[in-house]
């Protein structure tokens, strides 16, 4: 393809997009259709819409299937443009409600107020519209990485040339030399988005500045933080973004080959990948002499299986190999000798998906969004207790509090917000006292959390904090690859420690033992999981250390989540003697006469609250 | 993680060597596709027991404590038979805060297998699993492909149900 091809392409693919034009259709609707689309019922939607259409004969109306639009809450999500309104958001659809959105919005050009956005979210009058972009969920942010997803379909190059796909590439190959591309994203201020937040550009020129026979670009999208899922958007939502900026870094590095190391648990993300890359090669996006330019570039897809550490760099090149992926010592440093022992580039997902924008409209663009040192957006996936969990992208030093209050709706059923939690196992909490934080790299890890690749996970008053630690450390423990010995056995050793808390065994001396482990596993750890994993633990020993105290000293879990420091029992006054606890219990441990108030035996009780859910008298109580 | 390898015996059918085979033909030439090898090997055998990691080992021409090496080190490689019907509950930390335990649970109870454990009739298996990055719908559960989000204890019954009348 030449740079003409491309620009008449992207003249007749816009023109397709628009509705109204002369060769576009009448209608163009589309359904979120990612893993978490498809999981909330989108397939019964796509299918009635497309039944309804064609049985009213309504030709020239597109329907296509797009990627994730990032209110997960609001799932499955349809979207309508049409000529001279702005796009309709439908929300929580069903094969009923779309075909009435067939049948009274598309057909008669009356829009269905009750099902869209506004609507949901009770900020739109009754019987009014709402535009997507002016609800509190989207107004704050700014898509940069995320601007295709939920837009155009992700399996075809046309609609992502349409969108100026390809145009950054263009640009460099035609009119940058490689230098040149490095210096505008050292100038734009890009980071590292996996969570370490290394600058992009500077990373990139370390390996230009080496010389081999071969080097490689290596793409990081085994995102295995719990609760992070922006990568998977990405990939499943606008592949070709991705494939793009490999072909940038591979020709800003002198870089020939490029892998994704994508996971295995993402099979949507693997297929519109591998459809992209073919795609690109067909057109001559991949593959020898790109845009005349005398510049090569292949990609290859290599699947994990299953190992947290993986996502550490140089485990992941380990991994590409073929071996078991355990991290190597660093230096050497992958600019010098990563994959294969050759140099190597390596970003993650969304650091590459910003690559594209920046090279095209320029580091000056980039850089007048964020803080001093941040730069940019960053994407976050909001999960636990807050009303609208999903993907939202922000602009660098927006506060946790506008995040969770304004973006995220609150927490839901009137509970006060505790803590959020950022970086996964290796990041820490941020309690309530510092909730207007402007979020930025340097500022999350002054407050000992870190940025990490962006899970932001919301809890409430019914959350214990002792039990969070234990939770991650559980996953640190069972993640350790067990090369060195300070992270396989420390973290196991911790997890005890925080067993024996959970469980009221402990002294205060555990305390202590218990933070000092966790300086020595991160000082002593080879690679960047075992360093990070004493994370959580610490952050919230720092932050809510009442609360491991409590459990300490009086045996109490304040927020009645540890089993073996619960009991469950009836107030005697609020029983009606309805049975239905003595009947629900599956040990039989609550006995009791009909009319007359019950009571659990402690003994036999198993704790695991069935009485309370079925009690409708709110007799049953946690202590 | 601990991985316990089988006891019931093998048994491989003339087809699924052959299958083997020609994958293994494939990328024999690359030893950096081992793994690739081995996940193909899994969607034939359904497992990677020890007399298919000895037929890839020589197949590929490396050392099996290479092969036993990788299927050891990654979760996805299973040395067990899976059930007809493989339940995964997402023990992510988005789940895990909304209640996964309870999901858990309830299976446990019900089909009287802990996590890692097959029912005796071969009809499901359960597993805790990572994030599956659904995390908007959590708590959430994958039996084969299918996403199950949204979860309460309750309708846990009825989907193992659903699941038994179709087997």
């Amino acid at each position: 393809m030449t740079l003409n091809e491309l620009n008449e392409m992207q003249t007749q693919a816009k023109a397709k997009l628009t509705p109204g034009d002369a060769n576009g259709p009448a209608i163009r609707i589309v359904v979120g259709y990612a893993t978490c689309g498809i999981a909330a019922g989108a397939r019964p939607v796509l299918q009635s819409l497309r039944r309804e259409l064609e049985s009213l004969g309504l030709q020239n109306v597109l329907v296509e299937e797009t990627g994730c639009i990032g209110m997960c809450q609001y799932e499955p999500i349809v979207e309508l443009y049409a000529p001279g309104q702005p796009k309709t958001t439908y929300v929580r659809m069903n094969a009923e409600k779309a075909a009435r959105v067939v049948h009274s919005h598309v057909a008669n050009g009356k829009l269905v107020a009750e099902y869209t956005i506004g609507a949901a979210t009770g900020e739109a009058a009754e019987g009014e519209i709402l535009p997507l972009t002016e609800t509190n969920f989207y107004k704050k942010q700014r898509r940069i990485a995320l601007r295709n997803c939920g837009v155009i379909d992700p399996e075809s190059l046309e609609q992502y040339i349409a969108m100026d796909g390809y145009q950054a590439l263009a640009k460099a190959l035609t009119q940058l030399q490689p230098g040149d591309v490095i210096q505008i994203l050292k100038d734009s201020g890009l980071r590292g988005r996996g969570g370490g937040g290394f600058p992009t550009g500077l990373k990139w020129s370390f390996t230009a500045a080496n010389q081999a026979d071969q080097k490689y670009v290596v793409c990081n999208a085994d995102e295995g933080d719990p609760g992070a899922f922006m990568d998977r958007s990405v990939l499943e939502g606008d592949p070709h973004a991705v494939v793009e900026a490999m072909a940038l870094c591979g020709y800003a590095t002198g870089a020939s080959e490029g892998y994704i190391y994508v996971r295995a648990e993402y099979p949507i993300a693997v297929k519109h990948l591998e459809t992209a890359i073919a795609q690109a090669k067909e057109r001559g996006l991949l593959g020898k002499n790109i845009f005349d330019s005398g510049f090569d570039f292949d990609l290859h897809i290599r699947l994990g299986a299953g190992a947290f550490v993986c996502g550490e760099e140089t485990a992941l090149m380990t991994s590409i190999e073929g071996k078991r992926g355990e991290p190597r010592p660093r230096p050497p440093y992958p600019a010098v000798k990563g994959l294969f022992a050759r140099p190597t580039t390596e970003n993650n997902v969304e650091t590459f998906a910003n690559v594209p924008q920046i090279i095209l409209h320029g580091a000056p663009d980039f850089a007048a969004l964020g803080t001093e040192k941040s730069k940019g957006t960053k994407v976050f996936a909001l999960g636990g207790k807050i009303s609208n969990t999903g993907l939202v992208e922000i602009p660098m030093g927006t506060t946790l509090r506008e995040i969770i209050e304004e973006i995220g709706g609150g927490i839901p059923d009137g509970k006060k917000f505790k803590a959020a939690q950022t970086g996964g196992p290796s990041g820490g909490c941020i309690p309530e006292s510092l909730i207007d934080t402007p979020i930025d790299y340097d500022n999350l890890t002054a407050i000992g959390s870190m940025m990490g690749s962006g899970g932001l996970i919301v809890m409430d008053e019914d959350n214990c904090m002792v039990d969070i630690a234990r939770f991650f450390l559980d996953f640190t423990v069972d993640e350790s690859c067990g090369k060195c010995s300070p992270c396989r056995i420390g973290t196991k050793r911790m997890m005890e420690i925080l067993d024996k808390i959970t469980e009221g065994r402990a002294e205060m001396a555990d305390l202590d033992k218990l933070e000092e482990l966790a300086y020595h596993i991160k000082e002593n750890s080879l690679c960047g999981l075992g360093q990070t994993a004493p994370n959580p633990v610490l952050a919230t020993m720092k932050h809510f250390r009442a609360e491991y105290e409590a459990h300490v000293r009086e045996g109490r879990c304040p927020a009645g989540v540890c089993k073996a420091l619960l009991n469950y029992v009836i107030i005697p006054d609020a029983c009606r003697g309805c049975t239905a606890c003595a009947r629900v219990c599956p040990v039989g441990a609550i006995s009791g006469t009909v009319k007359q108030a019950h009571i659990i035996d402690r003994d036999k009780c198993i704790k695991c609250g069935a009485c309370m859910t079925t009690c409708r008298f709110g007799a049953i109580e946690k202590k | 993680m601990v991985k316990k390898i089988s006891k019931i015996p093998f048994e491989g059918t003339p087809e699924q060597a052959q299958q083997l085979g020609a994958v293994i033909a494939q990328y024999k030439h690359d030893p950096s596709q081992l793994m690739t090898v081995m996940q193909k090997a899994q969607v034939i055998y359904g497992y990677l027991p020890y007399e298919v990691q000895v037929m890839i080992a020589d197949g590929m021409d490396l050392p099996l404590e290479r092969v036993y090496g990788v299927s050891t080190f990654y979760a996805q490689f299973a040395l067990s038979p899976a059930g007809k019907y493989s339940i995964s509950v997402c023990l992510g930390t988005a789940c895990y805060v909304k209640g996964a335990q309870g999901i858990l649970d309830r299976i446990t109870e019900l089909l009287g297998i802990a996590p890692g454990g097959c029912t005796e009739d071969g009809l499901f298996s359960l597993d805790a699993c990572r994030c599956i990055g659904a995390c908007g719908l959590a708590p959430v559960m994958m039996i084969n492909d299918e996403v199950y989000g949204n979860l309460a204890p309750d309708q846990v019954a009825p989907i193992l149900e659903k699941y038994r009348k179709t087997a």
